[in-house]
């Protein structure tokens, strides 16, 4: 049974791919678009040179850290919505340290990275602390999160960062994840070291989560609150330190945006919407950090390709975001799916 | 066209694009939240692709017709109250308001109502007594996504006049908000969303309000979204939400 089991839990998401590409395919015949033109577009669009690869690589980044966010939360059994508000949080923190500090590289670039780390902890803990003190829904409360995030990170960057103005200035070499080096490799595509962040932060969540006391104190409470507690785990602290943890991830990732590809943080009009993909990272990637870098790798792929779509093959960039919310929605349907293979391996003795 | 033709398409609409999470959470026994999250995705992204298809471009051309501001016949004539609530107002406000009693009357004054919120809080106490479990989960989602329909394309008839990738922004998460903070209960809801509607209205008629004028502009946008913080963990205490809300039913089972 167990087998089974693993055999499912990679079963699953290949066929969800698959169908989902499928039903792209379809919805591109529909329309009236050749899909091996739009396909092969996609497919430029992420490998075609160079280049491209570098870009997709850049964007698989923060989308590994928000995976791991969220996908660190639903271990506990927590739904963290809010890392997109603690995205925004860790990108400002890291931009301002990164401004306001003067130290060099060594002291300066790690200081970056663990301010918004602990800036995205901040706006965690909030959420972990209603939730394990007051029993208020965290979905609430890290969706309102969001919105303050939002108008407080405009707020700062208009008025203190600078003065009334949209974009910061760019933060100095020391504080920056960019690299000559990756650079010149790619084309001059915006690819930084970042990837490496993010690569070391899923083995760091594969270890909390796998091979220590932390890890199995949040995962007990996220499978039964009750009996967590009936066994002697203190249940507060497990939320709290689960959604700060997450938050911490999230952080990060806005980190990635901040000192790795823009260097700087502007006025936003709307969300990064890096929070809201990290939730179907987590999902596809079955909350666990392999999973998560693999569904990172392919939606950063297919949000990169799609970009080709629309110049090569005249596709509109939407029809990724309807492939990859069908993979989430045959994913969250596995139940079908099993159903359907356990079925035909039936009939097939 | 007429602006009514359009809210009854778009509820519709909703009504049958509900279906899918509802084939999903019920019949699929999916997570209703992951379907919840791939339903919102999906949405928006069916929404600008057709746009893209059929105006060939980002968002759709503007409403000719959309709703206006009216007077209400003789309420608004009488004195003090009528300029307050029934002058200048939008039709569909008081639809709103209208449907939230509806709610509630269908809700706790119904055998239909009693059965609903029964599948919600004990579905096999509710099997055993002969109610058809997932019709009735059906009924409510396509019921909840009719409601969703309509309040999608009140937003765009009456404050955008269009449709593109950013109209539709995080209105249906802060609708449960609202729920939640309205303790599970249609005219909580609505009390909920009229709260929200002030605070976020604050924000913008602030310069003529001489108490609000100094207030810096972030305090005014942030300060729904506190409050409603605030709210659910100070003065409105624990929500108990249904009980089996969230879980799929599996018949026979424990």
């Amino acid at each position: 049974m167990t087998q089974n089991n693993r055999l499912f839990g990679i079963l699953v998401p290949v066929i969800s791919v698959l169908l989902g590409l499928l039903a792209g395919a379809i919805i591109m015949l529909v329309s009236g678009y050749s899909p091996i033109e739009g396909y092969a577009a996609l497919w430029n669009g992420a490998f075609g040179d160079a280049f491209t690869i570098g870009e997709t690589i850049r964007r698989i980044t923060p989308l590994i850290l928000t995976g791991l966010a969220v996908a660190f939360a639903f271990r506990s059994g927590l739904f963290n919505i809010g890392a997109e508000g603690q995205v925004i949080v860790g990108w400002l923190a890291a931009v301002w340290v990164g401004l306001a500090v003067d130290a060099p590289m060594i002291l300066h670039l790690p200081l970056v990275l663990i301010v918004a780390m602990l800036a995205g902890a901040l706006w965690g803990f909030v959420p972990g602390l209603l939730k394990a003190k007051l029993g208020v829904h965290e979905v609430i409360v890290t969706i309102m999160m969001n919105y303050i995030a939002l108008f407080i990170t405009n707020e700062i960057i208009r008025n203190v960062l600078t003065e009334q103005e949209t974009t910061t200035e760019a933060i100095p070499a020391t504080a920056s994840l960019a690299s000559e080096w990756l650079q010149t490799l790619t084309f001059f595509s915006r690819m930084h070291y970042g990837i490496l962040v993010a690569l070391f932060a899923a083995i760091i969540m594969w270890f909390i989560v796998q091979r220590t006391t932390i890890g199995y104190e949040l995962k007990a409470v996220g499978f039964n609150q009750h009996a967590s507690r009936y066994a002697g785990m203190n249940v507060s602290k497990n939320i709290i330190l689960s959604m700060v943890i997450s938050g911490a991830f999230a952080g990060l990732a806005g980190a990635m945006e901040g000192v790795g590809t823009y260097g700087t943080i502007s006025v936003m009009s709307g969300f990064t919407n890096l929070g809201f993909d990290g939730i179907a990272v987590a999902l596809l990637g079955s909350n666990n950090a392999l999973g998560v870098v693999l569904a990172a790798i392919l939606f950063g792929v297919l949000k990169e390709g799609a970009g080709q779509m629309p110049t090569s093959a005249g596709v509109p960039t939407e029809l990724v975001d309807i492939i990859i919310a069908l993979i989430i929605f045959f994913v969250a349907s596995s139940y079908i799916i099993r159903w359907f293979l356990l079925r035909f391996k039936k009939e097939g003795k | 066209m007429d602006p009514w033709v359009s809210i009854i398409v778009a509820t519709f609409i909703g009504a049958i694009f509900s279906i899918i999470h509802a084939v999903a959470s019920v019949s699929f026994r999916a997570n209703q939240v992951v379907s919840g999250v791939a339903i919102n995705m999906l949405a928006l992204g069916i929404g600008v692709y057709l746009t893209k298809q059929w105006y060939g471009k980002g968002q759709t051309d503007m409403v000719s017709e959309p709703f206006f501001r009216t007077d209400i016949p003789i309420l608004a004539d009488i004195p003090i109250i009528g300029p307050i609530f029934f002058q200048g107002i939008y039709v569909t406000s008081y639809i709103a308001i209208i449907f939230a009693f509806i709610a509630w009357y269908v809700l706790y004054r119904t055998p239909f109502g009693l059965r609903l919120r029964a599948v919600g809080e004990h579905p096999m106490a509710a099997d055993t007594n002969g109610i058809n479990v997932y019709r009735m989960r059906y009924i409510a989602v396509i019921l909840s996504g009719a409601l969703g329909g309509l309040g999608g394309s009140v937003f765009a008839l009456t404050i955008v006049s269009n449709f593109s990738h950013s109209t539709i922004v995080g209105q249906g998460f802060m609708a449960l908000a609202a729920v939640i903070f309205g303790k599970w209960h249609p005219l909580g809801a609505m009390g909920a969303a009229l709260f929200f509607g002030l605070a976020q209205s604050l924000s913008v008629v602030s310069g003529g309000i001489p108490v609000l004028q100094d207030v810096p502009q972030v305090f005014l946008l942030i300060a729904p979204y506190v409050l409603t913080i605030l709210a659910l963990a100070g003065f409105i205490g624990r929500a108990e939400a249904p009980r089996a809300n969230g879980e799929p039913y599996i018949k026979g089972s424990r």
